[in-house]
């Protein structure tokens, strides 16, 4: 490195996943081989490491695990791919292509991710190369959508302030590229690009920012535009929060070192709220992304992956150690950081004009899974909306789906195909489920311990009940739900939130801000549905009676001292 | 049992209608003191032909007996797929010696045909395959036989035992293409040739007893039929064990799983049985016979078709056991097979005319596609009205056959159990859901726990190589896989060098491949040298293993040019025939060879015992 470091990055032997990028090449590995074998639909562990930084994951249905093992079966063996969609824009034309794919090589769905990509389940190993290549004809990639880079740039799909979000959101595909994986290796193996190899030795600078074995751990930005925090944007190891004076972009607050993963039962790992640390111009993001970026790469503790995170480096050296490390490296300083405020992190749903007069339509998805139901055909009304619209798709943080730049002309026949199909601004739910956020857990997360996706609605039926009786229906209070402690769905950041321990039990979390600026405390430790509806029911009702005017749940729950508030990450297992 | 009628047998209607009447009521032992009777009537009288009561006796009359005494020396030749035939021929042989006859006994394939001018007794037992084709070990001698090259064999007497299912068109056309042709070469018969059904074992012993009391007769023209009687007391069977396939073992079901994942449009059961107690033992590449039990389903429906009562009293085989009919239908007689012998012995049940009508022999070829794919209730239904008492009808029917699999584990590897592969069938035909018997019966119908009615069929001509270095190619697909779990396990077990090359296919690789993880542990371990797979559904265009066979020509040349040994298992009308072809393609290819040295090639290898086939 060019940088003298500051402070001796943290010791101990590279775990393995850094022997296996060091011999990786690059990311290559046997992947070529080891994707052709033929007698498993698998990989080898070491090619699967390095898959993800292709964008895929190999998982299998873990509700036929046992049953195939017993038919001396391997597991049902298939991989997740997940495409960049950088602050979850894709074109009409895009959004056809990935719901071809999805029908030929996939299991019939897409996801929409809390972090505004595509994601594409069931996809056979033979299937993989094709289903890339045909992602990559429609202008996507799924490089970097997954491993230790830079993930998918979130941005706020603000349709209120049009001119803001297309700046904001040109940003957030421009860190993107700037941040993308220099490799050849993506081409060669899925793209038939010609390989070069042998020349490789001759260029240490193939990943110029990255180095040879990348980050030591995935590293996520975010970028938010006020009033709206819908990207989470403490939650990332570094966001952007867009400061707009006179409706126009002046330039971000920068936070750094959040992050919500932990392990269950190791009280060294614990999500952390990122924390502002100043403010910079637009054109002085990109450089603060990269320098970022890097300090994460020199500090960052490679021996023990669950330490790994921008967020434990911060919180080891400090913030003041980070700022002087940043400075030193962009050789110059941020500004003072501006006032924001920031009223919420929901979606807000149905019909809205946007200040270029076109329209936008919210559409609630349950989980932010596409598919046919019976009786509510969602896929195919949005392929038959895909077909004439001619704006754009953006997948929203809260993995709901809007329907953009609908210019006024298709806006009638858009309204006829969206009441056709039943397509729903889930004006009919509660607000509580329409604030409600779950990973994909079982059955094909291979990290999931309980339900999430397929139950959480479930959950809900029977506390829409509660709510119902309690006169909360219209009353938004974040729910979230994750099968493991890893936080796809930003668990830590739910006015209630289940993380799954055991089939049928999970710890319950209580207390996190609102807007997204307060982590929440652990509440009860594994149980299941009947203790969560006891526990709940009486909660809800005392708030229905004893809130004070516009005091969201959250806030409640510390004020009426069923949970402390958590101040700090650092602070998120004391009791 | 035959029919007989004035076309296929000497008598008058009247002689034909008392004999068909008697016939099917006499015990073994009745029948077997006819026939000494009849046989000692003969000596007396030389005029008068055989006539032997079980066997289904061949049109063609015995050799009169008076002959001057001849030699002592027997030739035993053999032609087999499944090791029936040699197996019989084994047994007979000893039979043969005991009597102080000295025997040669080979398979076909290891006789040299120019020896044939030197024999003076002939002894053939071969089985009928397919569409008449004569098993792998018989093809060269036939061929042979059928060429220009074949001798003159005026000093040749010879018999026949010719294995066979009359649900086959072709019925023992093998053994009756040999026996023809022998006569038209000049040999006299010894004893007539003896077509066996399904259910082979007592004509067998028919034949044997009438071949044996023919030498004594030349031997000694006036010895007589007693002594033949001790001889037929017992039936071939397993020497082994108490077990055969005349008395099964009762083995316990240890484990009975689906091999195909879900969303398979097929399913193939995997089952695990006890052998605890049976002294039962076995090679690999042998196999297992199982007794299944009818559909219940299709028994009541032809019951009730019949209007029969279930618990009626029948007979259940000729040794006179009886019991109800319900048990009679579940355990010990076919009714989803109908044959032409069948259909002409319903007749005299049948009211109506049209089943009369259509065995009218201007109309075989309708006959022959009406019997295609239908079963006993199929016959009810069509020809009715019927006046058929259970007790009688019954007696037409052919007993239940035992379903042979070939055996997927090593004894060694696992003492006391065998494990088999079975592929559940079941189709739609002539409007109504069909059951494979014994495929269904296991597939739906037993559980662990419960039991099995088993014995061991064994197999010389489906054998590892003697020696553990040699290399093996193993090309099964679908269930045509399971004996080679039995050969790796085996040469796991034994510690066994030699390299192996498994070629696998099914339609789609997530549900169908069988037993994916043991071969993924036996190539990890190294038991697995190599391992070649086609799923033909997974891909545009339909794959098989006879194409990664072409696809791997060079590789697969260098191996039998190595000393290789070749197993093919399954499929046997057309997977069989395609790898034929292609190995064909790839020792003419990577050998430089003619089409002609090619086939020769792999005649000299099956000659070598370096290609073994168990294709069904």
């Amino acid at each position: 490195m060019a940088n003298k470091l500051s402070v001796t990055p943290i010791g101990g032997p590279p775990s393995d996943v850094e022997h296996i990028k060091s011999e990786s090449n690059y990311l290559r590995g046997a992947l070529v081989e080891t994707l052709q074998n033929p007698i498993t639909g698998g990989l080898p562990e070491d090619d699967n490491r390095l898959l993800k930084f292709h964008g895929s994951y190999m998982q299998d249905d873990r509700d036929l695990r046992n049953e195939r093992e017993r038919q001396k079966l391997e597991p049902a063996y298939q991989f997740m791919l997940r495409v960049v969609a950088p602050g979850g824009v894709a074109t009409s034309a895009q959004w056809l292509e990935m719901d071809r794919l999805a029908q030929l090589y996939g299991n019939g769905t897409l996801r929409i991710t809390t972090r505004q990509a595509f994601q594409m389940h069931g996809v056979l190993k033979w299937n993989l190369k094709k289903t890339i290549k045909s992602i990559n004809d429609s202008l996507m990639t799924t490089l970097a959508a997954c491993g230790d880079v830079n993930r998918n740039v979130m941005s706020n799909p603000n349709p209120y302030q049009s001119d803001v979000h297309g700046e904001v959101y040109e940003w957030a595909r421009r860190i993107s590229d700037h941040l993308s994986p220099r490799t050849p290796a993506y081409h060669e193996i899925w793209l038939d690009g010609e390989k070069v190899v042998d020349s490789l030795a001759d260029q240490p600078e193939v990943e110029p920012i990255y180095g040879p074995v990348y980050l030591p751990r995935k590293f996520k930005i975010g970028l938010a535009v006020p009033p709206s925090n819908d990207v989470d944007v403490f939650s990332q190891d570094l966001g952007f929060i867009a400061i707009i004076e006179d409706n126009k972009l002046v330039g971000f607050n920068v936070t750094v070192g959040g992050g919500m993963g932990m392990t269950h039962g190791d009280t060294n790992t614990y999500p952390q709220l990122g924390r502002v640390i100043g403010f910079c111009k637009p054109e002085q993001l990109i450089d603060v992304a990269e320098k970022t970026v890097t300090i994460q790469r020199d500090y960052g503790n490679r021996s023990v992956r669950k330490n790994a995170r921008f967020k434990y480096t911060i919180d080891r050296h400090g913030i003041e150690w980070f700022t002087e490390e940043l400075y030193d490296r962009l050789g110059w300083q941020l500004e003072a950081a501006r006032d924001f405020y920031f009223e919420h992190n929901g979606d807000r749903y149905g019909w809205i004009k946007g200040s270029n007069g076109r329209w936008n339509l919210t559409l609630y998805v349950q989980s932010g899974r596409i598919h046919d139901q019976e009786g509510y055909e969602l896929m195919t009304g949005l392929r038959e909306i895909a077909k004439i619209h001619t704006g754009d798709f953006r997948l929203t943080p809260n993995q709901n789906l809007i329907i953009a730049n609908i210019t006024t002309a298709k806006k009638r026949k858009i309204m006829e195909l969206a009441q056709q199909y039943g397509l729903t601004d889930g004006a009919h739910h509660s607000a509580l489920r329409r604030s409600s956020l779950s990973c994909v857990a079982l059955p094909t997360c291979g990290l999931a311990m309980a339900e999430a996706e397929r139950y959480l609605p479930l959950l809900l039926d029977k506390l829409e009940l509660v709510i119902d009786e309690a006169g909360l229906r219209d009353k938004e209070i974040v729910i979230r739900m994750t099968g493991c402690p890893n936080g796809c769905a930003r668990p830590a950041l739910g006015e209630i939130s289940f993380i799954g321990k055991s089939p049928g039990k999970y710890n319950m979390y209580l207390g996190a801000g609102f807007t997204g600026d307060r982590l929440n405390k652990i509440y009860r430790e594994n149980i299941g549905e009947d203790e969560i509806l006891s526990l709940l029911t009486p909660m809800l009702h005392h708030y229905a009676k004893e809130r004070q005017s516009g005091e969201h749940f959250g806030d409640f729950v510390i004020r009426a001292g069923y949970v402390k508030a958590v101040t700090s990450g650092l602070n998120f297992h004391n009791v | 049992m035959l029919q007989l009628q004035v076309t296929n047998s000497p008598f008058t209607p009247e002689q034909a209608e008392l004999l068909n009447r008697l016939l099917p009521t006499l015990t073994p032992s009745q029948q077997i003191w006819l026939s000494g009777y009849l046989s000692a009537l003969q000596a007396a009288v030389p005029t008068t032909a055989v006539l032997s009561s079980a066997p289904v006796l061949a049109e063609e009359s015995a050799t009169p007996v008076s002959q001057p005494a001849i030699s002592r020396e027997v030739t035993v030749l053999f032609g087999s797929q499944t090791g029936n035939c040699q197996r019989l021929a084994g047994s007979l042989s000893r039979k043969l010696e005991e009597q102080g006859f000295q025997v040669t006994q080979s398979s076909m394939n290891s006789f040299k045909p120019n020896g044939l001018k030197k024999v003076e007794n002939l002894l053939i037992l071969v089985s009928t395959h397919g569409e008449g084709d004569p098993p792998d070990n018989a093809r060269a001698f036939h061929e042979f036989l059928y060429s220009k090259r074949a001798p003159g064999l005026e000093h040749l007497r010879f018999s026949v035992l010719a294995l066979g299912d009359t649900s086959y068109e072709f019925f023992c056309q093998t053994g009756k293409d040999f026996d023809q042709r022998l006569e038209e070469l000049g040999g006299q018969r010894l004893y007539p040739r003896v077509d066996c059904d399904l259910d082979y074992d007592e004509p067998v012993a028919e034949w044997i007893e009438g071949v044996l009391q023919s030498f004594q007769e030349r031997l000694n023209p006036s010895a007589i039929a007693t002594e033949a009687v001790k001889a037929a007391d017992k039936a071939p069977g397993q020497e082994t064990s108490e077990y055969s396939r005349s008395n099964p073992f009762q083995a316990e079901i240890l484990e009975n799983i689906n091999l195909n994942g879900r969303g398979s449009d097929r399913e193939t059961r995997h089952l695990e049985l006890s052998l605890a107690g049976s002294n039962l033992q076995f090679e690999p590449g042998d196999s297992l016979g199982v007794y299944p039990e009818n559909h219940p389903q299709l028994i009541d429906e032809i019951i009730a078709a019949f209007g029969w009562n279930p618990e009626e009293k029948v007979p259940f085989n000729k040794k006179g056991d009886e019991g109800s009919l319900l048990d009679a239908l579940k355990y010990h007689y076919e009714i989803t097979v109908l044959t032409k012998p069948l259909l002409e012995q319903a007749v005299q049940f049948s009211n109506g005319s049209q089943l009369q009508e259509l065995l009218s022999p201007d109309r075989q070829q309708e006959l022959k596609e009406y019997i295609h794919g239908r079963d006993l209730l199929d016959l009810v239904q069509d020809f009715g009205p019927w006046q058929a008492p259970a007790r009688s009808f019954v007696t037409i029917l052919r007993k239940l056959p035992a379903r042979l699999y070939s055996i997927a584990s090593s004894y060694n590897a696992n003492p006391d159990e065998v494990h088999f592969t079975v592929r559940a069938v079941r189709y739609q035909i002539h409007g109504r859901d069909r059951y494979g018997v014994c495929s269904v019966h296991c597939a739906e119908r037993v559980q662990p726990g419960d039991t099995l009615p088993i014995y061991i069929q064994n197999n010389p001509n489906f054998k590892l190589p003697a020696s553990g270095d040699a290399p093996i190619i193993m090309i099964g697909p679908g269930t045509g896989v399971a004996p080679f779990r039995s050969f790796l396990e085996e040469r796991e077990e034994l510690g066994a060098e030699g390299k192996s090359w498994l070629f696998y296919g099914d339609r789609h690789f997530v549900t169908d491949f069988l037993y994916q993880t043991d071969w993924q542990r036996m190539l990890k371990d190294g038991v697995l040298t190599k391992l070649d797979v086609a799923f033909s559904r997974d891909t545009e265009e339909k794959v098989y293993v006879q194409h990664r066979l072409l696809e791997k020509s060079r590789e697969l040349y260098q191996w039998l040019q190595e000393g290789a040994h070749v197993y093919v298992c399954g499929d046997e009308k057309h997977m069989a025939h395609d790898v034929h072809t292609a190995l064909i393609t790839v020792i003419q290819q990577e050998g430089g060879l003619s089409p002609e040295d090619a086939g020769a090639y792999l005649e000299q290898m099956q000659q070598e015992q370096r290609y073994q086939r168990d294709v069904y």
